[in-house]
């Protein structure tokens, strides 16, 4: 299938012994001039961009206490070497978290730390060279900023923090990466990663609710930039087209509409994703965020609501309250913002919605937690909740649900392999190594438990899962959305078709 | 006064000076820096209570490392608590009268230096042998360990080997506390270990050792989790902003 082999799935993990520079060859493309220069950044290398780099980072060490302080802190415990899924699958030494915190972080001492200026061999402090910009291109884009180093380091120390000040200092010289900058640059043009303009939305949405309809023979409404909305539903665009992403937001309106609440999508806020999180961009991060805020203004709705996004509710639930706030023109009786799964349970737990959980039983299910939901945000009051919520919503809607092994779920997740801006083609290898702790578990329930499906909330692990699960000798539709799992169990007021006459409902929470 | 005695009062005078300047330099550059965002590591307390409790677990059981590697924890355990025991029984060469407190561990004292040195042995053999914390260490991680091993190792000599005076030895350290400066004992193991005690004291505040400070700064531990605008916790109408970013809304 390429040229390179799939990792061997084992019946237990084994951490595995380092092979030195077996992933240097990873790199992904790199971004052109236009799109560098619509982010704020240099078309190309500058001439002095070792020095623009120094800089730079000095600068951030300035703006962000978490980069001072990890560059710092760190005592090489080893702690963190057998955390990271892409060391567990690629073997590489730099892949484990430290070690690809030290290639910032040598360069940090060679020029901010007094042990590094005068003694630079004695604390492993280099120069910054050609050579060492090649391995930050390369390693910090093997870094999916899924913070699982950050739960087991006995300092907190998060390399996604210093992956994130890596590539704005790349971006701040010129040396950007393709799939996020190119992506940003669609967000401010058009709206969404995906480039789908306005029309395009509007014929899908229409599309939807005929098949809905077809289906149900209900008239389900998925509506578009409707003023007077209570709820602005802002979701990933892959749920506008792609399986099985497209059945979560069938499920969504579904939802709402039980819930007998009025809402709409928005053309401009048509992108839950914030990619500027990815490169680290505090100043991109707003300006994609602020298009809600607008959004949100524009259609003068009381609530926002997102769908089923692992990295977009972090900056979602984390941030956006800081990069777009404050939200006092919304309604004060309710989070800003929720998730709709925070919005599902609540209805579910009132018993608005009609449940006929046998609709999903041909499926065995498992339930992926998506690193930055797991470890970066949370949902309903209590810490936890973002691991609670799901499967809660997924148990009043499936018969059949079993978890996989504790070390592998909750807070100490792996991430699928995608995420952190890795989601594209030119870094296949690495995703697919890099799925191997998610794809071990996985296969070890489907043989233990006869697990069939695996269910997750975020549109890149949805994408990811999809093409990674036949190198491992799985079917690509194992993955499915929480959300189309509700769809399928909800019955609709005055629904007709085969479930008619099936009315074992109400059986919720 | 000999040339000994000077040149040890002058070390510790400097050795003193460096360490609380460094260290107030970098506390100070840590609570100046600001955070911008809210990176808690969750699942995260809600309250400040809850935080105040997240960092007594992970100061004193190291409770993100226990999750992370057995061996690593206990040995750092051993090491740091032991040294924090050998630390206070120090303290009676700097108080007269001496605390009934420090008088009450002085025998525990002993057991903690053991304990220390084991802790420590066993942290440099994970360095030699297992493969990944092999290729993370540089020279300067195994110079650390072998200066706290001879801080711990002469320490002990005095102990069981060859015994020092300590009255002494204690008259020169009162001394240095309130200006009356007395002679310093000559044994050899005696000023190699208060030698060695200053080296550490001068590097601590450039080198990794200012993960102590590090700790209680850190935002993936030391933040609260509530960020978003929500009833009963955060005000609709407030933000989480670092004064640069505030900025930028103008």
């Amino acid at each position: 299938m390429a040229d390179f082999d799939t990792p061997e799935l084992k019946e237990y993990p084994v951490i595995p012994h380092i092979q030195e520079g077996v992933m240097a060859h990873s790199k992904p493309f790199v971004a052109k001039e236009e799109f560098q220069e619509q982010l704020g950044f240099p078309g190309e290398l500058v001439d002095n961009w070792e020095q623009v780099a120094i800089d730079k980072m000095g600068e951030l060490t300035g703006k962000y206490r978490s980069l001072q302080v990890f560059l710092d802190s760190c005592v090489k415990c080893g702690a963190c070497t057998d955390k990271c899924h892409y060391y567990l699958g690629t073997t590489d030494p730099k892949n484990m978290p430290v070690a690809r915190q030290d290639l910032f972080r040598k360069v940090y001492r060679r020029y901010f730390t007094f042990a590094g200026k005068h003694f630079p061999k004695l604390v492993g402090a280099t120069d910054l060279t050609k050579e060492v910009l090649d391995d930050w291109y390369s390693y910090f884009h093997q870094c999916s900023q899924c913070r699982r180093c950050s739960v087991y380091c006995p300092y907190g120390i998060d390399t996604a923090e210093i992956s994130m000040a890596a590539r704005e200092v790349m971006d701040s010289i010129g040396v950007g990466q393709k799939y996020c900058n190119e992506i940003i640059a669609k967000v401010y043009k058009i709206g969404n990663n995906l480039g789908l303009p306005e029309p395009a939305l509007a014929d899908t949405l229409e599309g939807l609710e005929e098949d809905v309809e077809d289906d149900t023979g209900v008239a389900v409404k998925y509506p578009l930039d409707v003023k007077g909305a209570d709820i602005l539903v802002v979701t990933p665009s892959a749920d506008f087209f792609a399986e099985p992403h497209v059945d979560g937001l069938i499920g969504y309106g579904k939802v709402f509409h039980e819930a007998g609440v009025s809402w709409t999508l928005s053309s401009k806020a048509s992108e839950a994703a914030n990619f500027g999180m990815f490169i680290g961009s505090y100043e991109n991060m707003r300006r994609v965020s602020m298009r809600i805020r607008e959004a949100a203004l524009e259609l003068g709705v009381k609530r926002i609501i997102f769908g089923e996004c692992g990295h977009a509710w972090r900056v979602a639930y984390s941030f956006l309250n800081t990069l777009a706030g404050p939200f006092d023109f919304l309604d004060p009786k309710y989070p800003v913002p929720q998730h709709i799964l925070e919005f599902t349970w609540n209805e579910i737990q009132k018993g608005t919605l009609n449940i006929d959980k046998s609709a999903n039983d041909d499926m065995v299910l498992t339930f992926h937690d998506s690193c930055n939901v797991a470890r970066a945000s949370r949902m309903g009051p209590e810490p936890g909740g973002q691991f609670k919520i799901p499967r809660n919503v997924i148990k009043a809607v499936c018969n059949n649900f079993v978890d996989m092994a504790p070390e592998t779920i909750h807070e100490k997740t792996f991430c699928c392999g995608g995420g952190g801006g890795l989601l594209t083609d030119d870094l296949m290898e690495l995703r697919v190594k890099g799925a191997m702790p998610r794809m071990e578990a996985l296969k070890n329930v489907i043989e233990d438990h006869g697990v069939t499906n695996m269910a997750a909330i975020c549109a890149i692990c949805k994408s990811q899962f999809t093409k990674v699960l036949p190198y491992y000798g799985m079917d690509m539709d194992m993955i499915v959305s929480v959300h189309q799992l509700v769809s399928n169990a909800i019955v609709l007021t005055g629904q007709t078709g085969e479930d008619d006459e099936d009315e074992s409902a109400d059986d919720a929470a | 006064m000999s040339f000994l005695t000077i040149t040890y009062t002058l070390l510790f005078y400097a050795a003193t000076a460096l360490l609380v300047a460094g260290l107030a330099r970098k506390i100070m550059q840590y609570a100046r820096t600001p955070a911008p965002l809210k990176i808690p590591t969750t699942p995260a307390p809600v309250t400040r209570t809850g935080v105040v409790m997240r960092m007594f677990r992970e100061l004193v059981f190291f409770e993100s490392l226990f999750k992370s590697n057995k061996w690593i924890w206990i040995f750092g355990w051993m090491f740091h608590y032991g040294m924090f025991l050998v630390l206070a029984r120090h303290l009676r060469y700097f108080t007269d009268p001496v605390w009934t407190w420090v008088d009450l561990i002085q025998p525990f004292g002993m057991y903690a230096a053991f304990a220390m040195s084991a802790g420590l042995l066993g942290l440099w053999v994970r360095r030699l042998v297992v493969d990944r914390v092999r290729y993370i260490t540089a020279l300067s991680d195994h110079l650390m360990l072998a200066l706290l091993f001879a801080i711990a190792g002469t320490g002990l000599m005095m102990d069981y080997v060859t015994h020092t005076d300590i009255v002494a030895v204690k008259a020169f350290f009162l001394g240095l506390m309130y200006f009356d400066w007395q002679p310093i004992p000559t044994d050899p193991v005696l000023l190699a270990h208060l030698g060695l005690v200053a080296t550490l004291m001068i590097i601590f505040p450039i080198s990794k050792l200012l993960h102590a400070p590090g700790v209680f700064f850190s935002p993936t531990r030391n933040q609260v989790d509530n960020p978003r605008a929500e009833p009963g916790l955060r005000a609709h109408n407030s933000r989480h902003i670092a004064p640069w970013a505030a900025e930028l809304d103008k």
